[in-house]
């Protein structure tokens, strides 16, 4: 599991995980966000549904894509979470297109 | 110094088409293609099987492109079978936006002289934007509306590209990766200089894009075409929004999104152009909105052979009998009857037929 | 459409592009930063600012070493645009960026590219797995956020990699084990070498340090192996590693992988400068003269962005690169060039000195650049494996172009960046040519993916 090595995390703010509320610190990213409240899976590939979740943690491998607030493929290491932000994870399939 | 059939130079979407085909008429082919970094006109390929609007000057040409689109499902099921690649071939119907109700007016014009022309052959519909929201939801408010018509479909280029590259190996053609730098006819027999390497044949077939302008005089032919470039943008993977393929967006098997279309004329540069890569992401957005926060991961400049009046050039040497020259940026609607019909009247007794007869270069010698 | 001019733009925030900044600042030009992430410090000394009040002595001195840098610069009078995304660079000396989703453009007399480095991909089985990470990952989130993971298994090779364990021990958060797989010959081969490090002492002994503390704190320290592989479902299961042919296996849940650092190529080489391909490093380099000038009128690349020598270096090749773009503006003539790069180029060549040394030492064994197992995943973004690269090359692909367009490898979000270099290798090794031959993608325009919106409001600007 990740955690915080810091005594004191400061302002907490409130996002949501697939309907689950997640209290987390407010200078986080988001993927630094939920890796921290233990989760780690945060998308489906497109092409063989594997799971992936965040690689390089600095905007290079777009493996951390996640839908944030009803949107797909935002990039997770690279973005601040804010209050009530509404995460799911990413599931594009492109079975429906056959 | 290695005897074949055929040498068919050029291996892009033409070439590889008439090589893949000759070698299924049971000829010893070879195939010549440029290394990595060719021109290519293949790679900047959009990937639609496109017949509406085409051909509104010519039925010849209208019908041509007809019989290929017809050809294509048994041509699909053909090549996947043999090589176990999915071209992810769809042909359901596509459409071709209006912007404005002039846009819309002309296009129904155009398509209405076609289906004149046609005898009946070609079909199409006129939707206003009305009917065109009922099927494509997320149409921008100022669309005028669409032509439609149910015999354009689309494929993914680049695995045609490799397939028939695959099925021509597998039939046993042979790939050639070097420039081809001369042509001779001596009795009888064509010689093919590449590099320091000799081939002969009985038969050659040009299809080298821009450079049959320099070769097709070694066989006694003229080839005049000139490059325009097109810019295509390619976006990230989203979920399955559109259906049918568009004259400016299609979205492909693996969910990201082609756009594309803009015409420049600048020479070689196949470069990227920021004002170009600009309109067409600015036209998307007004075709659909919902489109706006979607990215843009790749675009890339390709180069297209047209010739003054647009038509493909389909010409055989009187001077040096059994050399071909082709020319065409259709190459994906057309591969199908490059392959199955083109490539075998090559293969049986080297006549094109009489139907091909007015796209020889000949009619730009006036 | 309205751009602002400055006399030099400078592409990323990291200690070339920082010392750049001020020193063409000093001397009087207007000069515009833009970077990607939030706060000056680039890689190395990411959240400098923030750890300064902290006291997690455990990040090290040479992190520390970056605050005074990140000083001047705030104190200066550069134009410093945080959260910059640059998308585009044309020859026109045009820079396009976006900042919370507006596209922006700037023109700049002068362009430095000073984007750093990235983590060499670690194509092995295994590697796409959640809870497999690279070190820098890991680091990112320590200096960060504060946030570790407990009972990790740490893989690779490279000054970073020790640095990050050893943060990891003196913060006190327990490691699972170390596995290094610095191949044993390398030892030998940077013994050659090591006339070098005589004249930079301290660097070599702050690694060796490291590497000390690690082994004395008692963490399992596993060398010596001749594979390695992970293993899992959706997630990992274990690490395997091969230690004197035999195969053994490691529970656990988190890897953090790490081989080195190369250049951030696609800033560049969208540019269109030149590169070349470099033996020791085992990745391409942009071609740059002494000042840092590119192949490209106009352009300077300075830093990890151009060839890997560390943050040090970095700043001084910001600073020589920086002096010469003045020059280049006839801010300053050609004789203070000379004089005042002087004291950087010395630095610079006690740094550079050491460098055949560290890259021996560290360069990464060729299995673990190419993956053997025709299973393992090489381009990430569209799931291509080696196998399907293998038969593209059957079918007669002859470079990576081909091979995008065959296998669409490369065609993903991330651009190429972590299956680019695997691809030259594999297609060098397979095709049996150099490198330099095999090539690399063709760069295309945006450098990072932009949304529709972005690219059409650029006029609006």
């Amino acid at each position: 599991m990740f955690k915080s090595i810091n005594s004191n995390q400061g302002e907490l703010i409130t996002i949501y995980f697939e309907g689950k509320t997640l209290n987390v610190p407010k200078d986080y990213n988001v993927a630094t966000a939920l890796l921290w409240a233990g989760v780690c899976d945060f998308r489906e590939t497109t092409l063989n549904n594997m799971k992936r979740g965040p690689y390089c943690m600095m905007g290079v491998c777009f493996d951390c894509l996640i839908n944030i607030n009803g949107m797909d493929n935002q990039q997770s290491c690279t973005i601040q979470v804010s209050d009530g932000m509404k995460i799911k994870r990413q599931v594009i399939n492109s079975s429906g297109k056959k | 110094m290695k005897y074949f059939d055929t040498i068919v130079v050029g291996g892009g979407m033409i070439g590889a088409s008439i090589a893949y085909g000759l070698s299924r008429s049971g000829q010893k082919v070879a195939m010549f293609d440029e290394g990595d970094n060719a021109i290519r006109a293949a790679r900047g390929n959009f990937g639609l099987i496109w017949v509406q609007g085409k051909g509104a000057n010519s039925p010849a040409y209208a019908a041509w492109t007809r019989q290929s689109a017809k050809q294509w499902p048994n041509f699909n099921k053909e090549l996947s079978e043999l090589t176990g690649i999915d071209l992810a071939f769809e042909q359901n119907g596509g459409f071709d936006f209006c912007l404005n109700e002039v846009e819309f007016k002309q296009r129904q014009a155009l398509m209405e002289k076609i289906h004149s022309d046609s005898q009946g052959d070609f079909n199409f519909e006129m939707l206003s934007h009305d009917n065109l929201k009922q099927l494509l939801p997320n149409i921008g408010p100022t669309v005028a509306g669409a032509s439609f018509s149910k015999l354009d479909g689309h494929v993914n280029p680049l695995y045609l590209l490799k397939a028939l590259h695959k099925a021509f190996k597998q039939l046993g053609g042979e790939l050639i990766t070097k420039p081809v730098t001369d042509i001779n006819y001596k009795n009888k027999v064509f010689q093919v200089n590449a590099e320091m390497d000799e081939f002969t044949s009985a038969k050659v077939v040009l299809a080298a894009g821009f450079f049959n302008k320099t070769l097709a005089p070694k066989v006694g032919l003229s080839v005049p075409v000139y490059p325009q470039r097109g810019e295509i943008l390619v976006t990230e993977k989203v979920k399955p929004l559109l259906d049918h393929p568009t004259g400016l967006v299609r979205q492909t098997r693996e969910g990201g999104l082609m756009l594309g279309d803009s015409h420049e004329d600048v020479g070689f540069d196949e470069g990227t152009n920021i004002r170009e890569i600009q309109q067409i992401a600015k036209q998307t957005i007004t075709i659909f909105p919902n489109l706006k926060n979607v990215k843009m991961v790749r675009a890339w400049g390709s180069l297209r052979i047209l010739t003054k009046d647009g038509l493909p050039i389909y010409d055989h040497s009187d001077s040096c009998p059994g050399a071909y020259a082709f020319s065409s940026h259709s190459g994906v609607t057309l591969a199908a009857t490059h392959a199955l019909d083109v490539a075998s009247y090559i293969a049986k007794d080297g006549l094109l037929p009489s139907s091909l007869a007015c796209f020889s270069a000949r009619r730009f010698d006036v | 459409m309205n751009s602002a001019k400055y006399d030099i733009i400078i592409i990323g925030a990291g200690p070339a592009g920082i010392s750049a900044a001020v020193l063409a600042d000093q001397h009087k030009a207007s000069v515009l930063v833009l970077d990607e992430n939030c706060a000056p410090g680039g890689q190395i000394y990411r959240a400098i600012e923030k750890n300064q009040k902290s006291d997690n002595e455990w990040l090290g001195q040479s992190y520390q070493d970056g605050l005074p840098l990140i000083e001047d610069f705030r104190r200066s009078r550069v134009n410093y645009q945080h959260s910059a995304k640059v998308w585009h660079l044309s020859g026109a000396k045009a820079v396009h960026y976006s900042v919370n989703g507006k596209s922006h453009s700037a023109k700049g007399g002068q362009i430095l590219v000073a984007t750093g480095a990235q983590e060499r991909p670690f194509p092995v089985l295994g590697w796409t797995l959640n809870g497999v990470m690279s070190a820098g990952a890991a680091q990112i989130l320590l200096k960060e956020s504060g946030v570790v993971y407990e009972d990790a298994v740490f893989v690779g090779t490279g000054p970073l990699l020790y640095l990050i364990v050893h943060q990891y021990i003196s913060a006190g958060i327990p490691i699972k084990a170390i596995i290094d797989t610095t191949p044993r010959g390398n030892y030998l081969r940077a013994l050659r070498h090591s006339f070098g490090v005589l004249k930079n002492t301290k660097n070599i002994f702050q690694g060796w340090r490291w590497k000390w503390e690690i082994i004395k704190s008692g963490t399992l320290y596993i060398s010596n192996i001749s594979d390695v592989r992970i293993n899992g479902s959706d997630s990992v299961a274990s690490v395997e590693y091969c230690q004197r042919s035999k195969w053994k296996n490691l529970n656990c849940k988190q890897v953090f992988l790490h081989q080195g650092v190369t250049p951030e190529l696609n800033t560049s080489l969208s540019a269109g400068c030149d590169k070349s391909w470099d033996a020791r490093q085992a990745c391409w380099t942009i071609d740059v003269d002494q000042y840092g000038q590119s192949s490209v009128d106009g352009i300077s690349v300075a830093g990890d962005a151009s060839s890997i020598a560390g943050g040090v270096a970095a700043a001084q090749r910001g600073s020589i690169a920086a002096l010469n773009m003045l020059y280049n503006l006839e801010l300053i003539s050609r004789g203070d060039r000379k004089v005042l790069s002087k004291p950087f180029k010395k630095k610079l060549s006690k740094e550079m000195a050491v460098r055949p040394f560290i890259d021996s030492l560290f360069k990464p064994h060729v299995r673990y650049r190419t993956p053997q197992d025709n299973e393992t995943i090489v381009c990430r973004c569209e799931e291509v494996t080696l196998a399907q690269i293998k038969e593209s090359i059957g079918v007669g692909c002859k470079g990576p172009s081909q091979l995008k367009s065959f296998t669409r490898c490369g065609m993903g979000p991330c651009q190429g960046r972590l299956c680019g270099l695997s691809v030259t290798e594999i297609l060098a090794k397979e095709l049996e040519i150099r490198e330099e031959q095999a090539g690399y993608y063709n760069a295309r325009p945006p450098i990072k993916p932009v949304t529709l919106a972005e690219l059409a409001s650029l006029d609006e600007t």
